[in-house]
């Protein structure tokens, strides 16, 4: 299936390559709103953007892989990315890795079997003075400790 | 310290301190408008200079000599980036100057602009800080329907755009030219210098990338002086107000701003109240993870400004302080601090990318009480050969396109050579098998 922005999106990515120098420069934004809308890059997606921004698909595949943010496959409802790095790994990041990857049977990389869960272990946040923490989807929780994490993963839609 | 009024965080939690109402009420854009208005490009570029501010990223290259690198005459359009890819281990700053005064950091991006010419500006932030891009586009959309941004800014002949271009996810784009390479659209792969990047950046044409809390000094510099920054903190040469991030194991962790040079036990335990528990101070990395650590003894009273913490064989940095207590395991933390390495590393720089990796290897075999005697030694060996034969008194001398090389190699040493009998003792008793074979077997 061929790919396109829907209108809204559509009019956002017009509106990036008429205020970009440069059209290629616009291949992180694009990607970006691309995931946004499909809620990850297939093959397909991607060929459409390269399209878009008359790059070679194999060229814009190059800077996809390179980014840690950008998904190839699908993903779960919520991505929970749980810092590990030292300022998180400190203050007791490893027990929520432990903790989220015994409920729902997954480790780090892996989806729950209902598809509402990708765990994700991650490298700094940038959040190291309220550590530990958890990224939900575009959401930061600070100082997490089982129990919030779990008040939290429950109230999710 | 004790009388010293915070100035880059003073309108810290106060309600509404992000939108331009509460900023243009406490004499927010007044030096934007005054150099924009009253100064030449050339005069906003001497205050910086004069003011000797240095910048907040990590490296510590005064400001104003950077932008003076900018070719004269030179027809190309010309580029500021203000770096926000916060991603130093420890650092975490930018993102709190982002959420409260966004402003700031706007109002110092047109003064730079001012002074090297420039009409299109961009904001590189990290990907994860979903949040923070949008507080800064609703901050740069509320300038641009105020007139402070866009064509004729204050009713002068100045045009300046300024557009938040977020990142996606690599350590390495906080590197002044992956970071150009990134926002041209293409894998962050650092490009081999000179050319710097004030004569060939981002789309070859010169351009100044500047950190957040750089660019949020500009505003008070203008303001106030560069006499008036100069007599800011114990040294003259690397002035200022500094925002030092504390986190680990310290009672209090967060942002402390104080004067370039505030004593690191200042630091430690009368603002972050010191370790929990009563434990006793271990250690400290006083700049990031990529500086090298101090011991309790080195750490005790050093003044926390460029050439002090340098002077005591590591570096400021981005003043991201992670406190070591004695209940750390510095080999647990050496391998924290290695496997972030080696995921981070982009792979262009063989000793580099393969270094990395097998510095995360060796270091998981002491782990995994499978350490051998030799490998205390091939750590040491391999960080040689990643970030060259590095001696503070001299600089260093890298294998590598970019400093992540040095970046990985002076931790790792600093752990190892500080706490080399704690590498000791995770090796297998006497009695116990150790892993037969030579060194080079683990390359096989």
């Amino acid at each position: 299936m061929s790919f396109a922005y829907t209108d809204e999106r559509g009019k956002r990515f017009s509106e990036l390559l008429r205020r970009y120098p440069d059209k290629r420069s616009v291949a992180l934004p694009a990607l970006h709103l691309a995931q946004e809308q499909e809620g990850f890059l297939s093959l397909d997606t991607i060929r459409g953007v390269a399209q878009l921004l008359e790059v070679a698909p194999a060229s814009l595949m190059d800077t996809v892989s390179f980014y840690s943010m950008f998904y190839t496959q699908p993903r779960g409802k919520y991505l929970l990315q749980v810092c590990q790095t030292l300022s998180c790994s400190l203050a007791g990041a490893d027990g929520l890795v432990d903790h989220l990857s015994r409920l729902h049977q997954i480790k780090s990389g892996e989806t729950s079997a209902d598809g509402r869960f990708t765990l994700q272990k991650v490298e700094c946040l940038g959040s190291c003075g309220t550590a530990p923490v958890v990224q939900v989807n575009d959401d930061y929780y600070e100082k997490m400790t089982v129990d919030k994490l779990n008040r939290i993963l429950d109230k999710l839609p | 310290m004790s009388e010293y009024q915070p100035i880059l965080t003073k309108h810290l939690g106060q309600p509404g301190s992000y939108t331009l109402d509460y900023y243009l009420a406490h004499e927010g854009y007044r030096a934007a408008r005054v150099a924009v208005l009253e100064m030449s490009g050339e005069e906003v570029t001497q205050v910086v200079k004069d003011s000797k501010l240095q910048g907040r990223g990590g490296a510590g290259f005064p400001t104003g000599v950077k932008w003076s690198f900018i070719p004269k005459g030179s027809t190309k359009p010309r580029y500021l980036i203000n770096n926000a890819d916060e991603s130093e281990p420890g650092t975490f700053k930018d993102r709190l100057l982002i959420n409260h005064n966004p402003h700031q950091i706007i109002e110092g991006m047109i003064i730079a602009c001012k002074a090297i010419d420039c009409h299109l500006a961009f904001i590189y932030i990290r990907g994860e800080f979903v949040k923070e891009a949008r507080l800064l586009q609703a901050a740069i959309d509320e300038c641009r329907a105020n007139k402070i941004l866009g064509k004729g800014i204050f009713g002068s002949a100045f045009s300046l755009e300024i557009l938040v271009h977020r990142g996606a996810g690599a350590y390495i784009c906080g590197e002044e030219m992956a970071l150009i390479e990134s926002l041209e659209g293409k894998r962050g792969w650092p490009r081999i210098k000179p050319p710097f990047p004030a004569t060939e950046g981002y789309l070859r044409c010169p351009t100044v990338v500047n950190n957040v809390e750089t660019l949020s000094n500009l505003p008070h510099i203008i303001t106030h002086g560069a006499d008036w920054f100069r007599d800011i903190g114990a040294s003259a040469d690397s002035p200022g107000p500094k925002l030092y991030c504390l986190s680990g194991h310290v009672r209090k962790p967060g942002v402390y701003e104080g004067p370039m040079g505030t004593s690191l036990s200042e630091l430690i335990f009368e603002q972050a109240g010191g370790p929990p528990d009563g434990r006793a101070l271990k250690a400290v990395i006083p700049g990031g993870s990529s500086s090298a650590v101090l011991t309790a003894k080195e750490a005790q009273d050093l003044p926390m400004d460029f050439p002090s913490v340098k002077a005591a064989g590591s570096m400021l940095g981005s003043a991201g302080i992670i406190v070591l207590d004695e209940t750390a395991d510095m080999v647990q933390v050496c391998a924290n601090v290695a496997r972030f390495y080696a995921h981070e590393s982009c792979g262009q720089c063989t000793p580099c990318r393969e270094g990395t990796t097998w510095l995360t290897r060796i270091l998981g075999r002491f782990t995994a009480g499978e350490g051998r005697p030799e490998d205390i030694d091939l750590i040491l060996s391999v960080t040689d050969n990643i970030g060259g034969l590095i001696d503070f008194s001299q600089g260093s001398f890298g294998k590598t396109i970019c400093p992540f090389g040095e970046a990985v190699s002076w931790p790792l040493r600093s752990f190892v050579e500080k706490f080399r009998e704690e590498f000791e003792a995770y090796l297998p008793k006497a009695g116990q098998p150790v892993a037969a074979g030579e060194v080079q077997s683990a390359a096989a």
